[in-house]
């Protein structure tokens, strides 16, 4: 025996514990206060501090405080799709249900938010740059995963078949996931328009503290903003699911034919 | 395995022969489209000139993306393609075979249609070979890139609009290296690098579009 099935095997377990829809619902139940009052908080004093207190660019003006809604929606883009490629990977190796379900939630929050960064960001561009849009690698590439989204989401509903609109769109997931590095290091590839990253994990941040600390408190909030939404889109996904096999069960279509039969007889 | 993976393409070719007006009409697409252009822009030599490379690659790609709509949705209507899973190919090659075939009935017709289009759009001769050789590595990732797309579309409704949806986003880096090589050659700049890119995202996409179009292929007619 290999090392690989076992753990495979075990992985699989562990994530499959929370395939059961009830086991689910009680801790997205727990779950989802938590998300919610910290991202409403958080986004909340992160864009009140950027917006009203933090210092104006010496060169940019106030319209460097898009950049307090602009970083985190352009983070959670990238974010998002790498979560639908997380899925994907549940879905094909472990045939996980929810993460199906997730990827069918995850879809046009992630779609919602690229669009805010692609709008932001060209509201951003008009005083700076100039222009609303230029074909840069960083925009083409972050249109290109936007494309990717709706591709995504009509796909996973364009079957009769819920399942095979899963398989679908999981492999369309991981298909499209050459995206994410592209986006990553379009600034650095092509040395066109867009600056590069100011904030990155080894270096230290180009950025002053004063400007640092209200885009992470936002930045921190929409994404448990994204979390809470995408959980709470899930929970309503699996009770629909539940209402709908029990309004649809073989029971209560037999009560219901027994009704009418009586009402026949009657 | 190779003799039936020949022979999947064999069957292929020789329906594409019998149905001789489909393989013609991708090529005539791509000629007509291609001459609306300079009917839209004006005649201008210049502007045609600095437009060509765009326009040549942007109307291969929407020819070739045609009969991609029913490179596997006939077999599975006919339950052919049960048959050919059933062959003892893996899902992969089965699917490899029929891009192959697509290729082979759409790509390099349009290689050599492409010539007298860019001779039409007045593409200096000397940028003749560059432009051949983008297209030969471009036509290839696109036909990889769309059997795997058409192949997760399979039996979807409205498939054929989906497929454009899925497919043109993917063969955007294909799009962007070939057009700009031919513009490189055209004004004296190095054009091997935007080839060779092309020629990198072509080694990335020959395993890995057959192994997703299979995965599709299987899903269809589980």
């Amino acid at each position: 025996m290999s090392a690989t099935p076992t753990l495979v095997a075990r992985t699989g377990a562990f994530f499959h514990r929370y395939a059961n829809p009830g086991r689910f619902l009680k801790l997205g139940a727990r779950l989802q206060p938590w998300l919610t009052w910290p991202a409403l908080l958080l986004t909340l004093a992160g864009l009140g501090w950027g917006l009203f207190f933090s210092p104006a660019d010496w060169q940019q003006g106030d319209s460097v405080r898009i950049m307090y809604v602009h970083v985190p929606a352009a983070m959670l883009a990238s974010a998002g799709y790498a979560g639908l490629a997380v899925c994907a990977v549940l879905s094909l190796v472990w045939r996980h249900p929810l993460a199906d379900l997730a990827a069918v939630e995850i879809g046009p929050v992630g779609a919602c938010i690229t669009a805010l960064c692609l709008a932001t960001g060209s509201l951003w561009g008009k005083p700076m740059w100039g222009t609303w849009w230029v074909w840069d690698a960083r925009l083409t590439s972050v249109l290109v995963l936007f494309f990717l989204y709706l591709g995504h989401i009509a796909l996973i509903r364009a079957f009769d078949d819920p399942q095979r609109g899963y398989k679908a769109a999981a492999i369309l997931a991981l298909a499209g996931a050459v995206d994410l590095p592209v986006i990553k290091f379009s600034v650095q590839w092509w040395n066109t328009l867009h600056q590069p990253d100011s904030i990155t994990l080894t270096g230290a941040p180009t950025m002053s503290s004063s400007m640092l600390w209200p885009l992470a408190l936002s930045t921190l909030g929409f994404s448990l903003g994204f979390a809470a939404i995408v959980l709470a889109r899930t929970r309503a996904a699996v009770m629909e699911s539940r209402i709908r096999s029990l309004l649809s069960s073989p029971r209560r279509r037999a009560d219901a034919t027994q009704t009418t039969l009586q009402g026949d007889a009657a | 395995m190779m003799a039936l993976f020949c022979a999947v393409v064999a069957r292929d070719l020789r329906l594409a022969l019998r149905h001789g007006a489909d393989t013609l009409g991708a090529v005539l697409f791509f000629i007509l489209t291609g001459t609306l252009f300079p009917l839209a822009l004006g005649p201008s030599p210049d502007l045609l000139r600095h437009m060509a490379p765009g326009i040549i690659w942007v109307c291969a790609l929407l020819a070739a993306l045609l009969p991609l709509d029913r490179l596997f949705s006939a077999e599975l209507e006919d339950g052919s393609l049960d048959q050919l899973l059933l062959l003892g190919l893996p899902p992969s090659l089965v699917a490899l075979a029929k891009i192959t075939a697509h290729w082979l009935t759409t790509g390099l017709p349009l290689l050599l249609a492409a010539v007298p289009l860019a001779i039409m759009l007045g593409l200096p001769p000397s940028t003749l070979p560059v432009l051949l050789a983008g297209l030969l590595l471009g036509s290839m990732v696109l036909s990889l890139v769309g059997g795997m797309g058409a192949s997760i579309v399979l039996g979807a409704r409205r498939g054929g609009v989906l497929l454009p949806l899925l497919v043109l986003p993917l063969i955007t880096p294909a799009l962007i290296f070939g057009a700009a090589a031919i513009d490189a050659a055209r004004t004296g700049l190095p054009w091997a690098p935007d080839l060779e890119l092309l020629g990198a995202f072509l080694a990335a996409a020959i395993p890995l579009c057959p192994l997703a179009a299979g995965a599709g292929l299987r899903a269809a007619v589980e």
